[in-house]
């Protein structure tokens, strides 16, 4: 009897990794010149901005709230990536306009153009996020309404930096998205870096359990001496911190900037951590799971490619990956519990 | 002399009344600007573009007041999909405007039980099972209406931008849905149910409240005035559009927040919409008439947001 229990859970502990397993498996049977080096390096490039959305977006649901300004704040770093961290101020827009209309010399001192400027603002961001657990735990807000106007400023910050798509982004992001390493692609050694980082930092460092156990039983963690304010600014900071690698990747991989780049990365980041096995409240969350939801959802876009089927799809193939893995895992909770 | 202060009193209270004095002090600053000129025309495009948010604001509201995690995700999808298959139907002509309509809420009772159909069978949270069916809803619409631009049937158009001394009749009616709306909340039993489960859902279940089929009529509902305002939007607007319904995912929440009704369920009003809708187009006339650019006019907007949540929440706190 307990070994069933055990095989439940396991399974259900698996199924992130067996959906993942089974879409690969149908897109090699429909094309098996996609499963090669090139062929990861074209279908999971773009996991990885979303994976890293998706931690991010998992930071937050361990305590129990929810951001819905994850994908404005990654197109507003990559905006703030493609101006500000590769030439400094004077690669903003309006500063360009500046020195064509002949106000600002067109040779400028080393303080406008010092990609300095752009990793400070982006700390700043870091410390809004921070700010943000801050407010919504001392105040009780609810998260999913602060967030919500959190997109308007994140959106108009980016539109005010970038009012049209453009910037270039640093040489060195855009080497390190397009590295050629030998033998496993890219993609696929940084899926696993980012997961089993996140692993180590949230469900294996003693800090990590308390921040896990702050979604579980907040009361208790309180109890037992920790500030919940700490907890809760620590997790938006971290959700802070994904985003800005998020946004920095994703801009490294379209190499220019756009406010709206990613307004699908709120919802994508939401439904990657709920396909990888994470739970809306309680501190139920898995890391690695997390990548392999986005994995999964990014690689829906290829099979429906594969079977010829329109791209008008894809957003379709991803509600119903998800709507089919929340189904199976329900069974398997209905069969664990009939036993 | 007594009644007076009483009165006052009674509408200070009013979780509604701030959204309304909110709304007027925007205009006044944005007639300000103008000298008093154009105040007339900017009050009737703020109910015109108002009326719109309003309806779908209606949906969204019944659901929130359910209580914590009930939020309707797909309004958007269900607006375009609507949107997209009422003018297919209609096909410009006049005839068939009634069709149309039923077409579309048509789309609204089958999204809304579907929605509901996966919060029940999968027990999952409604903001996961509508996010997912947005997904589904979403792609249908851009498969269905890809390519397609049909023009509305003239009397629908004209229905939608018609006006009365300045006031858009389609306005007028929605005032009317939402008089009726409120009255349905406060005053039938159903109204109640609804406060009732929000409030404490195992009470209201051991009062004999039917849980189960208030909440399905509450999603229904939502997906039918989504339904509706994708209709009356093509109408308005020329026909669908693929992204018609993007901006309404965040305003049906916004309107909810700053109408001053509660976001964890169980206070609710109606009338706070249609202040809260008011304030937040004429926020974007104000912000337009000083020159402001979109980049200041989205700052705006969401600091705003924030700071009536931290004000609502101060609210409570003192009491």
């Amino acid at each position: 009897m307990n070994g069933s229990v055990l095989s439940a859970r396991t399974l259900r502990n698996l199924l992130p990794a067996l959906s993942l397993l089974v879409l690969l498996a149908a897109i090699f049977y429909l094309q098996p010149r996609a499963i090669s080096y090139v062929g990861f390096n074209l279908m999971l490039n773009l996991a990885i901005p979303i994976a890293f959305a998706t931690i991010a977006q998992m930071c937050v649901i361990t305590v129990n709230d929810l951001d819905l300004s994850i994908g404005t704040y990654v197109g507003f770093v990559a905006c703030i990536g493609a101006t500000l961290l590769s030439g400094g101020i004077g690669a903003l827009p309006f500063i360009k306009d500046l020195q064509a209309s002949g106000a600002l010399p067109a040779t400028l001192p080393w303080i406008m153009n010092t990609p300095l400027a752009g990793v400070l603002v982006l700390l700043m961001g870091i410390g809004v996020y921070a700010l943000l657990g801050a407010l919504i735990h001392l105040r009780n807000l609810p998260s999913i309404v602060v967030t919500l106007g959190m997109s308007f400023v994140w959106l108009g910050l980016s539109v005010l930096v970038l009012p049209v798509p453009g910037g270039q982004a640093p040489g060195w992001i855009k080497s390190l998205m397009t590295l050629k390493t030998p033998f496993i692609p890219f993609p696929i050694i940084a899926a696993v870096v980012i997961a089993v980082a996140a692993h180590i930092l949230i469900m294996k460092t003693s800090y990590g359990a308390v921040l896990r156990g702050a979604g579980g039983n907040p009361k208790a963690i309180e109890r037992a001496g920790w500030s919940l304010l700490k907890v809760k600014m620590a997790m938006f900071a971290l959700a802070g911190f994904f985003g800005m690698l998020a946004g920095l990747s994703l801009v490294g991989l379209t190499t220019s900037g756009d406010a709206n780049i990613a307004l699908r990365y709120t919802l994508l980041s939401i439904a990657g951590v709920i396909l990888g096995g994470g739970e809306f409240v309680g501190g139920r969350i898995s890391p690695i799971g997390a990548v392999i939801g986005a994995a999964t959802l990014t690689l829906a876009g290829s099979f429906l490619s594969f079977m010829r089927i329109p791209p008008d799809w894809q957003i379709g193939a991803q509600g119903a990956i998800l709507i089919i893995v929340l189904a199976l895992r329900t069974l398997i909770d209905r069969a664990e519990k009939r036993r | 002399m007594n009644a007076e202060p009483g009165f006052i009193r009674r509408l200070v209270a009013k979780p509604w009344l701030w959204a309304y004095v909110a709304a007027a002090a925007v205009w006044l600053v944005t007639i300000l600007f103008t000298g008093g000129r154009g105040g007339g025309e900017v009050l009737t495009a703020a109910f015109t573009f108002a009326t719109f948010s309003v309806i779908v604001g209606i949906g969204q509201l019944y659901v929130v007041t359910l209580g914590p995690g009930n939020v309707d995700l797909s309004i958007p999808a269900t607006i375009t999909l609507a949107g997209a298959v009422a003018t297919k139907v209609m096909d410009t002509q006049d005839g068939l405007i009634l069709v149309g309509l039923i077409v579309a809420l048509a789309c609204g009772v089958a999204v809304g039980c579907f929605n509901y159909a996966l919060i029940i069978i999968l027990r999952i949270p409604p903001i996961i099972a509508t996010l997912s069916s947005s997904f589904l809803i979403q792609s249908t619409a851009i498969a269905y209406g890809r390519g397609i631009r049909i023009k509305p049937p003239a009397a629908l158009a004209d229905f939608t931008t018609a006006q009365v001394l300045g006031m858009p009749v389609l306005a007028l009616c929605v005032i009317a849905l939402a008089a009726v709306m409120e009255i349905v909340l406060r005053r039938t039993v159903y109204g109640r149910w609804v406060t009732a489960i929000g409030q404490n859902m195992r009470a209201a279940r051991l009062a004999g409240v039917n849980v189960g089929r208030t909440r399905f009529t509450a999603y229904v509902m939502s997906a039918v005035f989504a339904g509706l305002c994708g209709y009356l939007l093509s109408g308005f607007s020329g026909g669908s559009s693929l992204s018609m319904g993007e901006e309404y995912l965040l305003t049906s929440i916004a309107l909810v927040v700053i109408g001053g009704s509660s976001v964890a369920g169980g206070y609710s009003n109606v009338p706070g919409l249609w202040g809260a809708a008011l304030f937040l187009f004429l926020v974007v006339t104000m912000l337009n008439t000083y020159g402001f650019g979109a980049g200041l006019r989205y700052l705006s907007t969401g600091l705003i947001i924030i700071a009536v949540i931290v004000a609502a929440s101060a609210r409570k706190a003192t009491r």
